[in-house]
């Protein structure tokens, strides 16, 4: 299972990449590996506002549904649709290809809430015992 | 007993391998305080012979459209039924498979039920179609409770129109929701009030709920109703008693619905006192992903071969749970299995013929029925298989006096329209024959 | 035990819109006699509904085909869990399809339908007295549908007496109709979870038992197959804060003539004529749900009722505190007459007898498997087993594998995955009409199996191999939405 280091990551299995005031979200390795085969992705329009923890997606596979929730409070300014047209490409490639939204941070302190690599990895071990 | 095998033998053999002396011994772990002691009371076993006796006896209490002269519709309807239909569904790979959830050993049913999606998008003139619901009364509540979820409004406007009982479900189903059903009436063509249906329109309504044919069997273009609700933002489902009327008449989809729900217990499936119906459920593309009920799709395996499943079953209740679109888990394959296999004998022709027979026939009971003093026509618009008159002498006392004749002549409707206290509900088929209509003509003349 | 490559005649067979021909034509009807007539032009419709067009031995020779890809309970065992997979009695198709049943209209005068009243006012009585219960509607569809006619029936009486009250107890183990039907019915879901025991703990219904709990949803025996055995003291907790029990009746078929849920405090419960009462599963239906209920829940029943007076058999409607209609009509009666037959077939003695050896077989099936598979709860099965891929998931071998090979020795799979308490669940239930060298030859295979998922695991992972159609790509379908034949 892959968490790049450079990435910060959600209890709900997010990752983040932050580029000034531009987060990038998508999905972790490991939300994907637990998925299955990704059959269907719901994202926000752009424009759309959500607050820290609000569900602003859903991702479907043919086993279960799950919401993705928004790890920061921000305004999306960009959405990534060939994942919409391809899903599998949040299974292929979850950290680069597959990433799903771009917000633009409202608050910049609420990364600080979020884990680093190693911390997600420890957290992950601890859910799955 | 003939439906269990097991040998006093096998018994103890069995007992023997498990660890315990008797069958009792395997009921220890229902606490003894707990335990039924003494026999269930119901009436001693029969054998097959007694069996069929019995139950001939109590089915010789019911009279029949093969013995008598029934105009009945309302929802149930009498067509004929192609003998090769009850071969093929009493087909024991039909009859006893399970729901096709491991697609490899299904192939048969998932095939036969895409058909059956097919068929029925194809007849509801919609892009998709579910795998059935239980019965029309039972898939219009879900249309309407698609609506309010989708739209997330509160307001439903229903057409008096509609079958009285599909709307008495509703208004169960919607009862402890935060949810408004308002009522459209009807004007004195049968057809829906423009004038008040306009008035309750608003930004607030999820939908507007018609039928196309209506309870009274009126057919009418209701393309201006789905333009006007599409306008505020709001779905138009339609609700179809008997969809063969659509051999001829326009379909839900080019009038534009959203939304079409049919009772199709009237390809293939007999009417059985009222039950098992069969819940036609379509609907446009976009609302895929709300839809109740299995879906089946096409795909491939592992060799590449096409073959089919149940998809998209992330709504449905063994995943979703309390989240899914609807409770639904048996649906009515078998039913929907008669209907596709009735649709593949009539034929895309045949399926228009019967359609235009069965308007002839009404079109020309109605022509005699005009001609008898005493009965009247209160609704100008144009019907399909069946029709409101009124009648001098009150329906409830012409059904009584013509039982006695082996007759009846249709559903007096008072106890759903107390308005409307002089009218029945005349059906007539292809099922009807010139005798029983000679013999209803006759029996009316004498008592009107 | 060898695997069994399919022999003999597997046609392919393609849709009927691919086998249609211009012209051909199934159907016989009279020549259309009279003047035909034409509806105004802007009613006609304009396209046309794009039906197949075949010939009779086409038909015939399709949905043959299409049959024979299908597995049935007529073809070979078939153990899935909570399903009840028993044999469909054909005295029962038979009289079902009488013409004084069938081709009878639902709104005839009652008079004219004494026998069929006659009938659904006896299979009341029957259903009553197996449950143990006071009152009971034929109206529901199928199980869920009787579910959801429950909790609306709870809340009526809930409601009547001053507060419906907002949430509803469910175990995690339960089907998944429970919580979904609760939702419907506008409930909150609090989920109670199953203790080490494979039963719900007292306790934590103790705890979470409340005055804002309508009721609780509890199977029983439960989908581990194991028998509740604190449901009367679950029972007095729940209503001793005003709630009520509601009794998924789905495992019936471990309780005729052994126990009655109405006896231990259940309120109200709903049938499923499909499992315990043989009528056929047809592919997924139709069912039947009927709904029993104690005493004091009788008045919100839905309407019309079948009451017996002055000898003659009426439909009452005139009932205020009724929370109305669940369905048109009366039922699925075809599915009533079917259960009907049945039950006086059986009569006290057989049903009893049917409930022992389904029970039997089950435990029967316990022991043979123990070994060669993980049995999360030791003892207390009843009509059904659960077992996991514990042991088979240290070769990296899923029940889904195992499933999917148990099809390669011609045998339907076993539910798996749920419940959802044990990880990898395999729930077998083999009901009462199954012979023992059926469930000998099905135990034989599955210890095959798990000899195989130690010696040759890849086998499982591709499995099925024998079958018409190879493991088939579910996310495929998913993705790229075929609901319907593309007709360009």
């Amino acid at each position: 299972m892959n968490f790049p280091e450079d990435l910060k990551y959600s209890k709900e299995h997010e990752w983040v990449r932050v580029s000034g005031n531009i987060a990038t979200i998508g999905i972790s390795d490991y939300a994907q590996d637990q998925l299955g085969e990704i059959v269907f992705v719901e994202l926000p329009d752009e424009g759309e506002e959500f607050e820290k923890d609000d569900a602003f997606g859903v991702v479907e596979s043919v086993k279960s549904v799950n919401d993705i929730y928004a790890p920061l409070t921000g305004r999306i300014v960009e959405v990534n649709d060939p994942v919409v047209d391809s899903p599998e490409i949040v299974n292929e490639d979850p950290y680069a290809e597959g990433w799903l939204v771009k917000i633009e941070v409202s608050d910049p302190k609420e990364l600080g809430e979020l884990m680093s690599a190693k911390e997600y990895e420890a957290y992950i071990k601890e859910e799955s015992e | 007993m003939r439906y269990l095998p097991h040998t006093e033998a096998e018994i103890l053999q069995m007992l023997g391998e498990i660890g315990v002396a008797t069958i009792d011994d395997l009921f220890d772990t229902i606490p003894a305080g707990a335990r039924l002691n003494r026999p269930l009371n119901l009436p001693k076993p029969l054998s097959e012979l007694e069996l069929r006796n019995h139950l001939r006896d109590l089915s010789r209490r019911n009279a029949h459209g093969e013995d008598w002269a029934m105009f009945l519709g309302g929802g149930s309807y009498s067509h004929y039924i192609p003998s090769a239909v009850s071969y093929l569904i009493s087909r024991g790979e039909f009859l006893t498979a399970y729901t096709p959830y491991q697609p490899e050993v299904s192939q048969g049913t998932l095939q036969a039920i895409f058909e059956y999606q097919t068929m029925m998008a194809e007849i509801l003139g919609m892009e998709v179609a579910n795998a059935s619901q239980y019965d029309a009364s039972t898939g219009t509540s879900e249309a309407v409770r698609l609506a309010l979820s989708f739209t997330e409004r509160r307001r439903v406007l229903v057409a008096r129109s509609v079958h009285p009982e599909y709307r008495e479900v509703l208004k169960t189903y919607l009862k402890n929701e935060d949810v408004s059903l308002e009522e459209i009436p009807y004007t004195s063509q049968g057809t829906i009030d423009r004038a008040v249906f306009q008035t309750l329109l608003g930004s607030d309504v999820a939908c507007v709920l018609a039928g196309t044919p209506n309870f009274f069997g009126v057919v009418e273009d209701l393309s201006d109703v789905s333009k006007r609700i599409h306008a505020e933002g709001g779905l138009f489902i339609t609700v179809t008693q008997d969809p063969l009327a659509l051999g001829l008449f326009q379909s839900p989809g080019e009038m534009g619905a959203d939304i079409a729900v049919a009772e199709g217990q009237s390809f293939g499936n007999s009417m059985s006192f009222g039950g098992p119906g069969l819940g036609v459920f379509a609907a446009k593309k976009e609302f895929v992903r709300s839809m109740p009920g299995r879906l089946i799709g096409e795909t491939v395996d592992a060799e590449g071969k096409r073959g089919f499943v149940l998809t998209l079953a992330t709504r449905e209740q063994h995943i979703r749970r309390e989240r899914a679109t609807s409770n639904i888990c048996t649906n009515v394959s078998l039913c929907a299995l008669a209907a596709t296999i009735t649709l593949a004998l009539w034929g895309k022709r045949g399926f228009q013929e019967l359609a235009h027979t069965n308007f002839d026939r009404s079109e020309e009971l109605k022509e005699r029925l005009l001609k008898i003093n005493g009965v009247s026509l209160p609704f100008s618009g144009t019907t399909f298989n069946e029709f409101v008159v009124r009648t001098r002498v009150k329906p409830t006392d012409l059904v009584a006096r013509l039982v006695g004749d082996r007759t009846i002549p249709g559903i007096p409707l008072w106890r759903w329209y107390p308005e409307l206290p002089d009218a029945m509900l005349v059906c007539v088929t292809e099922m009807n024959t010139d005798e029983q209509i000679d013999k209803l003509i006759a029996g009316l003349k004498k008592l009107l | 035990m060898t695997s069994s490559k399919g022999r003999g005649y597997q046609f392919e067979e393609s849709l009927l819109f691919e086998l249609s021909r211009e012209g051909r034509t199934g159907y016989s009807f009279p020549e259309r006699s009279g003047a035909k007539r034409t509806p105004s032009s802007n009613l006609l419709r304009k396209a046309h509904a794009r039906l197949p067009e075949l010939s009779e031995p086409e038909v015939i020779r399709h949905f043959t085909r299409l049959s024979q890809w299908n597995f049935s309970i007529d073809t070979n065992f078939y153990p899935l869990g909570s399903c009840t997979m028993k044999y469909n009695p054909r005295v029962n198709e038979e009289v079902a399809r009488y013409t004084g049943f069938a081709h009878v209209h639902p709104y005839q005068p009652e008079e004219t339908v004494q026998g069929c009243l006659q009938l659904m006012a006896e299979l009341e009585l029957y259903l009553a007295e197996i449950a143990g219960m006071d009152a009971v509607t034929l109206q529901p569809a199928a199980g869920a549908h009787g579910e959801l006619t429950g909790i609306f029936l709870i809340r009526a009486l809930l409601g009547a007496r001053g507060n419906p009250r907002k949430k509803i107890l469910i175990p995690d183990s339960a089907h998944g109709t429970n919580p979904a039907t609760s939702s419907m019915a506008n409930y909150e879901i609090v989920p109670v979870r199953t203790g080490k025991e494979g039963r719900v703990p007292t306790s934590v219904i103790e705890q979470a038992m409340t005055e804002d709990v309508a009721a609780i949803m509890i199977t029983n025996p439960n989908t581990l197959g194991l028998f509740e055995a604190d449901i009367r003291k679950i029972a007095e907790i729940v209503h001793a804060k005003g709630g009520l029990v509601y009794g998924d009746g789905a495992n019936m078929n471990a309780l005729m003539g052994k126990a009655r849920p109405g006896d231990l405090g259940v309120d109200v419960l709903q049938y499923n004529l499909h499992k315990t009462f043989t009528t056929p599963h047809g592919g997924g239906g139709p069912g039947s749900g009927p709904v029993a209920v104690k005493k004091e829940l009788e008045p919100y029943l839905p309407t019309p009722r079948t009451v017996l007076k002055d000898g003659i058999y009426r439909l009452e409607s005139n009932r205020p505190q009724s929370i109305g209609r669940v369905k048109a009509f009366y039922g699925n009666f075809g599915m009533l007459v079917r259960a009907y037959t049945y039950i006086r077939e059986m009569g006290p003695q057989g049903l009893k007898r049917a409930t022992e050896l389904a029970v039997l077989n089950a435990n029967y099936v316990c022991a043979r498997l123990k070994d060669a598979y993980h049995l999360p709860f030791e003892s207390g099965q009843m009509h059904e087993v659960v077992f996991s891929d514990k042991k088979q998931k240290e070769k990296g071998v899923t029940t889904m594998d195992v499933a999917k090979r148990l099809m390669d020795y011609g045998f339907a799979p076993p539910t798996i995955y749920f419940p959802l308490v044990v990880f990898g669940s395999i729930m077998i239930e083999p009901t009462e009409t199954e012979s023992k060298e059926t469930i000998d030859r099905f135990c034989d295979a599955m210890i095959s199996i798990a000899k195989e998922a130690q010696d040759d695991p890849d086998l499982l992972h591709k499995a099925p191999h024998n079958t018409k159609m190879r493991r088939l790509d579910e996310a495929k379908a998913a993705r790229e939405l075929k609901l319907r034949f593309n007709f360009s």
